[in-house]
């Protein structure tokens, strides 16, 4: 250690001592049944990593609580008179935790790292084409076609410094699939509010408040600490919310609200989700691995998809497995999401008699067997939902052999290629706010930046043109009518089986008020203390 | 202890052995053995309760009311019913339902048996691996004896839940794709029995070292009778008693360690719930206020773990002629 680090060490816990002994210091310890699954800023595109990413970096532009687009390290943005060429203006004097100073050089290394192969943020990135410095202040995309959503879609991109990665070797993107491991996994340096103090990976991630944020002044940054721990158990995580252990539970069961309610001190939040919970289905192999069936892919009958489909009783998963806490739903789109087919969000009917008529039909009379793979801390109650859908499907005479297990395995097996799944539950929320997402992420054919997570295996040539054309169109009323197109020809394909949106609760000690945002993202410099 | 002669008086006529049978029933009722288990209440009251809970599991899928396992039969509408004397209680689930639907009192019989099926065979397979190796180790000696006993040692340092979940762990990961019918169930069995071999190995081996230097074994070798037979037809005889008392013991460790491997969530799955599971799916509940999830398996195993526990140490003592 160089003797100006030191100074500048001593000098921050000189800062951190008289920010202590200040009335407004308030330390939040903050429990969710999940961890994230890497500090690697660009590795996996997933809520609770972005989670506790938002804390320690920042993109160029938020997405507040309500919807808005919120200035941040970019401080303007416009389509300058070539529409295929977006300018960002970045905010001057922002430094990152290591002191060093944030310019258009760490913007474009960001930009460029998140377009890595192994990013999981490159499906967000389809439409760039390049990006340049044009000075130290202002960044120029170059996009495909004329795009106009480019700001929704960095809303989650994460600005890391050049200079640190480089020095650190984490230019590469961690190949999380493959259990690959880099610098940038277990350290943060970015210019966010928080500053990684300590992280043990699935257990505590100590983070104390950056005094020298940007943002001083203009947010209440009431939180001075905050302890991020991971309670996987239901019951152990809300007793640590009784006894007073922990103040801020952000995954609250569904079966403890009513309790949690009636206590005195403790505060129950409620709001939607941006997020629909569905099953996947393999639907292009030409067999199920886990299946009885040799020589046949059940999944691969459209009539066999809609048999399950009709199967499912998801209004009385709604009143049993979610105690009322899910809009049941009959496509994969959240009402939030612009295209949202309102007119195709309608429940199969429950229908037992024609679901086995419909797999006989199909030639499977005696049913089949397959496995249902299915994360157990990532949802509200996902393994209650898996489990409740095995007894409906043993109704129609489909024997599903259940997996369920943490959600850092279970993604694994649906990002594998090819995949290792062949029915699946997950859930997918909608940062952008635009179907595009879901058609990009969950319906293209698996290649280069897209399809991500698609773990179907579903591949339309026709289809992925059409998603592609999207992302140039810029006549909204056009581009809406593409959108509505498309979820008419997929709900007639049934590749996906809605089970339904999701409604979140928060619960914390009545003296903080953290409300439930639709991204389910708790972005803590926006929380008073009282 | 058995004379050894006893073995070649097998092959005179077969009514001498019926009758020697009469003679032993005699002596048996009129055994210390006997003896002591009436004279403590304790112990009745131990043996009463683990045949009534070992018959009810047995009997499972003729007195259950419901059969859980059968997953057409469950409907979510009956999910979360409390037992039948509370208040919105149903008499058709006498012990209420569990998150899913499912009959407690009928989970709970079914669940037991397969708690007790993977408790009796992993002990089955502990004590076939450990008399094994310990006669092995102790009636060859050198160089066998220290591997076998080393590894042993070995093994003796971790905890065996440890030994269980990796040996648990390993085998998922190799049978991840190959979902085999009743193959958690093996996995288990397998998981816990080589978790608890050491401690049969270390005892059969330290008798079988005092055992075979004694007279009859040395005839037994004189006129020619092969090893395997010496040990297995000679020795193992009497390494039995204590190999019984360690058998009866591990029992209720075997449940208790399904139980937990269950609990955490590698045992079996919440589809054939055992009693670990419903107490892990219970557990989640337990500040909802529906308490019968989780106290009635909970209970039942703590009274088959004390039961089988009691009664194994009353064996021990019982069989130990320096407390007598």
């Amino acid at each position: 250690m160089t003797s100006k680090s030191l100074l500048k060490a001593a000098a921050a816990l000189l800062v951190l001592a008289l920010a202590g002994s200040t009335a407004d210091a308030r330390g939040v310890k903050w429990a969710r049944s999940g961890d994230a699954l890497t500090l690697d800023p660009h590795a996996q595109n997933e809520g609770p990593t972005h989670n506790v990413l938002h804390l320690i970096y920042e993109p160029l532009i938020l997405r507040d609580r309500t919807g808005k687009l919120l200035p941040t390290l970019a401080i303007s943005w416009r389509a300058t008179e070539d529409p295929t060429v977006w300018e960002f203006k970045l905010r001057q004097g922002v430094t990152f935790h290591d002191g060093s100073a944030f310019n258009a050089d760490d913007v474009t290394f960001s930009l460029e790292r998140a377009l890595q192969a192994n990013s999981d943020m490159k499906g967000l990135l389809t439409f760039i084409e390049t990006v340049s410095k044009i000075d130290d202040f202002t960044v120029h995309i170059k996009t495909k076609g004329p795009n106009p959503l480019v700001p929704n879609y960095l809303t989650n991109l994460f600005m890391m410094s050049k200079k640190w990665s480089q020095a650190n070797n984490t230019v590469t993107v961690q190949d999380y699939k493959e259990k690959k491991d880099n610098f940038a996994v277990r350290n943060a340096n970015g210019t966010g509010p928080y500053v990684l103090v300590a992280r043990e990976q699935d257990v505590r991630t100590q983070l104390r408040r950056n005094e020298d944020y940007w943002g001083k002044g203009e947010f209440p940054l009431g939180v001075s600490e905050i302890t991020y721990l991971t309670i996987k158990s239901d019951a152990t995580r809300i007793a640590a919310l009784l006894s007073g252990e922990v103040d801020f539970v952000q995954d609250v069961p569904v079966q403890d609200i009513d309790r949690l309610e009636k206590t005195p001190g403790i505060k129950v939040n409620f709001g939607p989700e941006n997020r629909t919970i569905f099953l996947g289905l393999d639907v292009a192999s030409p067999e199920l691995k886990s299946s009885n069936i040799k020589g046949k892919n059940p999944f691969a009958d459209k009539q066999v998809r809609q048999a399950l489909n009709m199967a499912i009783d998801r209004e009385a998963i709604k009143r049993v497995v979610m105690r009322g806490q899910s809009i049941p739903a009959g496509v994969i789109a959240p009402p939030f999401v612009n295209g949202y087919p309102k007119e195709l969000d309608r429940l199969p009917k429950v229908d037992l008699a024609q679901a086995k008529a419909l797999l006989q039909q199909a030639g499977f009379a005696d049913g089949f067997q397959v496995t249902l793979n299915c994360p157990n801390d990532r949802y509200v109650n996902d393994e209650g939902i898996c489990q409740a859908v095995t007894a409906m499907l043993a109704k129609i005479g489909v024997k599903v052999n259940l997996v369920a297990q943490p959600k850092g395995p279970h993604f694994t097996l649906i990002q594998k290629n090819p995949p290792e799944t062949e029915f699946y539950l997950l859930g997918w929320g909608v940062p952008t706010y635009d179907s595009h997402y879901i058609f990009s992420f969950l319906y293209h054919t698996r290649s280069g930046r897209e399809g991500g997570w698609n773990g179907t295996r579903y591949s339309n040539s026709a289809l992925d043109s059409k998603i592609e054309n999207l992302a140039a169109e810029i006549d909204v009323v056009k581009r809406n009518a593409a959108i509505a197109d498309i979820w008419k020809a997929l709900s007639e394909e049934t590749i996906y089986l809605a089970l339904h949106h999701q409604q979140l609760a928060y619960a914390m000690k009545s003296e903080l008020d953290i409300p439930v945002s639709p991204d389910n993202q708790v972005h803590m410099k926006f929380i008073a203390a009282k | 202890m058995r004379d050894p002669a006893d073995s070649t008086a097998r092959s005179s006529a077969a009514g001498t052995i019926a009758s020697a049978r009469r003679s032993r029933l005699a002596a048996f009722l009129d055994s210390d053995l006997l003896h002591s288990f009436l004279s403590s209440r304790l112990v009745v009251l131990a043996a009463l309760v683990s045949v009534l809970i070992v018959g009810a599991a047995v009997l499972a899928p003729l007195i259950a009311p419901h059969d859980p396992y059968d997953l057409k039969s469950l409907s979510l509408l009956d999910a979360n019913t409390p037992p039948a004397w509370e208040q919105g209680g149903d008499p058709n689930y006498l012990l209420g339902t569990d998150d899913q639907g499912r009959d407690i009192l009928s989970t709970i019989l079914f669940g037991t048996r397969s708690s007790l099926a993977i408790g009796f065979c992993s002990v089955l397979l502990a004590s076939a691996l450990g008399l094994s190796l310990g006669l092995w180790a102790g009636y060859v000696g050198g160089r066998v004896d220290t591997i076998i006993m080393r590894i042993a040692d070995v093994q003796l340092t971790f905890p065996a839940i440890l030994t269980a979940l990796l040996i648990d762990g390993v085998a998922l990961a190799i049978l991840r794709h190959h979902t085999v019918e009743g193959g958690k169930f093996s996995i288990l069995v397998l998981a816990i029995g080589l978790s608890f071999w050491v401690q049969y190995a270390r005892t059969v081996r330290g008798v079988t070292l005092v055992e075979r230097n004694k007279e009859y074994v040395e005839a037994a070798r004189l006129i020619g009778i092969g090893p395997l037979k010496i040990m297995f037809q000679h020795i193992l005889p009497n390494v039995l008693g204590p190999v019984l008392v360690i058998a009866t013991i591990n029992l209720a460790l075997a449940i208790i360690t399904e139980a937990t491997l269950s609990f955490l969530g590698v045992g079996l799955p919440p589809t054939e719930p055992s009693l670990g599971t419903m107490i892990q799916v219970g557990n989640k509940y337990l500040f909802s206020g529906s308490w019968w999830m989780v106290a009635f398996p909970g209970l039942t195993l703590a009274l088959l773990a004390l039961a089988v526990n009691l009664l194994g140490d009353w064996l021990r003592d019982a069989l130990n002629p320096k407390l007598r």
